[in-house]
């Protein structure tokens, strides 16, 4: 069984709802991700989405595309990505590690040759905010299916009751639920209509539901935790990586997630 | 078989596909809150091609607001001093706004209104899009909104008052390398967030399907017209047809019309910038490699990371890292040969035309005439040469004079 059904499993025996925070891999700098993603779990993360640095990230507003250009900055290619989660795996085998990006630097690399080395690292998801799955090849779908690394699709409020049956016939792992019409960390979230559009997801699928795009705080996560099976949060935890000072960084990014974790159900 | 013999120019106006691909390009690259109305935008757009009403909407607005049909206009001391084929210029420079890029925003104004649109947001470069978009939406009274990199904000200044003149908002865009791709990202968050009341104008061939099918067919009034007037003007279609390439829509416009008549020569001219060798370039067609971006899969500047390189050119309007997928499709397949000009041999072509023929020629055009100069000489007096001039020069005499020293 892969790492991430594991997860939800057991999540869901003790009553929990996924934390997933999403950090850039490289922001602030290189040297800090991988002691970051250690502290996340500590604070109570259940999967880590990596966000692999993209020179052009359309779907994104402007805090993660500060963060993009950061890690581009040091140096950052999908290749120093790739060894960061093997890195992280050194001391954690058990926390599903979900890779967030854009397809062109997965096109460039080649998607056999990526494949390989996400399969090497043990990736365990793998989420094209631009790779719609009407596009996937099936060069990328042999390589990435081979490989046991589930392709984790989007669905956002614009997507119809037949898009959403299609979508959840391709994806694995979970769904990530687009919660507002907008970039990351824009818009706040609408709870009712949150409420209503997961109902209409279950019709479709088992697959555990994580919500993202709007999660600012420890009381908005709470709201979400109440009605999905995952909470994502991405910008907000930038914003943080932005604002405090670099040597503060392990200690005030974890007691963040921490305060949305306690909020949340105290798992 | 070397592959242009495999190329079925049928099949070739058959694509895209129903999906949008061109082969191995185009198709849909976006974030799903995209693509229901992306779908919706394409369901609107096909219906409207084959709906009388609008085109007799469309054409109206091409003859009256626009001026077409444009001249093909015989450049007879250029053809003469260059001492080979005739050479014909199509004058889209004369359009309203001063480039082709109004026959695309009138017809996809018009189309946002008929989705019951009010508002319309553009990208652009050198802001000859946006000025075309602005000049639309005041004509159809809707709200208008810009994106323009803060560095070409300050190249394009007089485009950026004209604009605001029409009553657009120009915002300015910081991030990434401050140009147009960053502008085009721009513009896409804004339409993820506004997608209930807002259309999108894409400027070029290219961005997620239907845009690249949908630009091509607004512009390929160029070379319907083309078609037409060189049988009545000279009594037969042109040899060859020369056009610049940035993100490809005034070459889309010209040379669509003529694909399936093998026998054309077509040459798509890309900025070569400083030169190919150097790196500092905007020709992906002729030094990228195919990738993925802004929607679609095409030739992209990229690095080995994936990462999309910055461009260069003396000409705003080709300083782009990407070029319409269909352009891809034809350089595969042979169809269409793509070739480079320096900045340096487009100010050169620049110079000529005006003093040669008194018509003063966009930067981006003049690198279709530079090429030209260099294949005229070659070739028979026999022959007919049609070069697309998609625009005038005068938003370009600022740099003309910076490069040369002169300040104005």
């Amino acid at each position: 069984m892969s790492r991430l059904t594991n997860c939800f499993i057991n999540l869901k025996k003790q009553n929990c709802t996924a934390l997933i925070p999403f950090i850039t891999a490289g922001d602030p700098s290189p040297e800090l991700t991988v002691p970051l993603m250690h502290a996340l779990v500590e604070a109570g993360a259940n999967i880590i989405e990596l966000g692999i640095p993209f020179s052009d990230p359309m779907a994104d507003g402007p805090v993660i595309q500060r963060a993009s250009e950061r890690a581009l900055d040091q140096g950052m290619t999908l290749i120093k990505v790739l060894k960061m989660v093997k890195d992280f795996r050194v001391k954690d085998s058990v926390t599903p590690v979900v890779l967030m990006g854009y397809l062109n630097p997965i096109e460039i690399m080649g998607y056999k040759k990526f494949a390989q080395a996400a399969e090497d690292a043990e990736v365990d998801g793998i989420l094209r905010v631009d790779f719609p799955p009407e596009e996937i090849t099936s060069e990328s779908r042999t390589f990435i299916r081979a490989n046991a690394m589930s392709p984790i699709f989007l669905i956002a409020p614009t997507t119809t009751p037949k898009r959403i049956k299609y979508i959840c016939s391709k994806a694995s792992g979970y769904i990530y639920y687009v919660a507002v019409k907008g970039v990351t960390g824009s818009a706040e979230l609408d709870i009712d209509s949150l409420t209503d559009k997961l109902a209409e997801i279950r019709q479709f699928t088992k697959l555990p539901i994580g919500v993202g795009f709007g999660i600012k705080d420890a009381k908005s996560a709470a709201r979400v935790a109440k009605v999905s099976d995952a909470v994502i949060v991405g910008s907000a935890l930038i914003n943080l990586i932005e604002t405090i000072p670099q040597e503060q960084l392990l200690e005030k990014i974890p007691a963040f997630l921490q305060e949305m974790r306690l909020a949340m159900d105290n798992c | 078989m070397p592959i242009s013999n495999l190329l079925n120019i049928k099949n070739t106006r058959k694509l895209p596909d129903e999906n949008g691909h061109f082969g191995i390009y185009g198709g849909i690259f976006v974030a799903e809150t995209l693509m229901q109305p992306l779908e919706e935008l394409r369901i609107a757009y096909e219906k409207s091609m084959t709906d009388s009403e609008f085109l007799a909407e469309l054409n109206h607005d091409l003859h009256y607001f626009v001026g077409r049909p444009s001249p093909l206009y015989y450049a007879k001391r250029w053809s003469q001093q260059l001492g080979g084929a005739k050479i014909y210029l199509k004058r889209e420079d004369l359009n309203h706004t001063g480039a082709h890029k109004i026959n695309n925003t009138v017809g996809q104004a018009l189309l946002a209104k008929r989705m019951g649109k009010t508002r319309i947001i553009a990208e652009t470069g050198a802001g000859q899009h946006g000025v075309a978009t602005a000049t639309v939406a005041a004509r159809f009274g809707m709200k208008c909104t810009v994106y323009m990199g803060a560095k070409d904000i300050k190249r394009q200044s007089i485009n950026v008052y004209r604009m605001r003149l029409l009553g657009a908002e120009v915002r300015a865009v910081e991030s990434g390398s401050k140009t147009l791709k960053d502008a085009l990202n721009e513009a896409m968050r804004d339409w993820v967030a506004n997608i209930d009341d807002t259309f999108y104008i894409i400027g070029t061939v290219a961005g997620p399907h239907p845009y690249p099918a949908m630009v091509r067919d607004f512009q390929a009034v160029i070379g319907r017209e083309t078609r037409q007037q060189s049988k009545v003007s000279v009594g037969h279609l042109p040899n060859i047809l020369i056009a610049c390439v940035g993100g490809g829509s005034n070459a889309m416009g010209l040379f669509y019309p003529f694909l399936e008549n093998k026998e054309i020569t077509m040459y798509g001219v890309e900025a070569a910038g400083d030169g190919l060798e150097t790196g500092r370039h905007a020709a992906p067609l002729n030094a990228g490699r195919p990738g993925v971006l802004h929607g679609n899969r095409t030739y992209l500047m990229t690095d080995d990371d994936g990462q999309i390189i910055e461009t260069h050119s003396i000409s705003a309007g080709l300083d782009y890292p990407g070029v319409g997928p269909e352009h891809a499709w034809l350089k595969d397949t042979n169809r269409v040969k793509y070739v480079a000009v320096t900045d340096t041999e487009a100010l050169d072509a620049f110079h000529d035309l005006t003093k040669t023929e008194g018509i003063m020629p966009a930067l981006e055009s003049s690198h279709a005439l530079a090429y030209c100069k260099k294949i005229a000489p070659t070739i028979d007096k026999k022959q007919m040469i049609v070069v697309n001039l998609s625009g005038r020069g005068d938003k370009d005499i600022h740099t003309v004079a910076e490069l040369e020293g002169i300040i104005i």
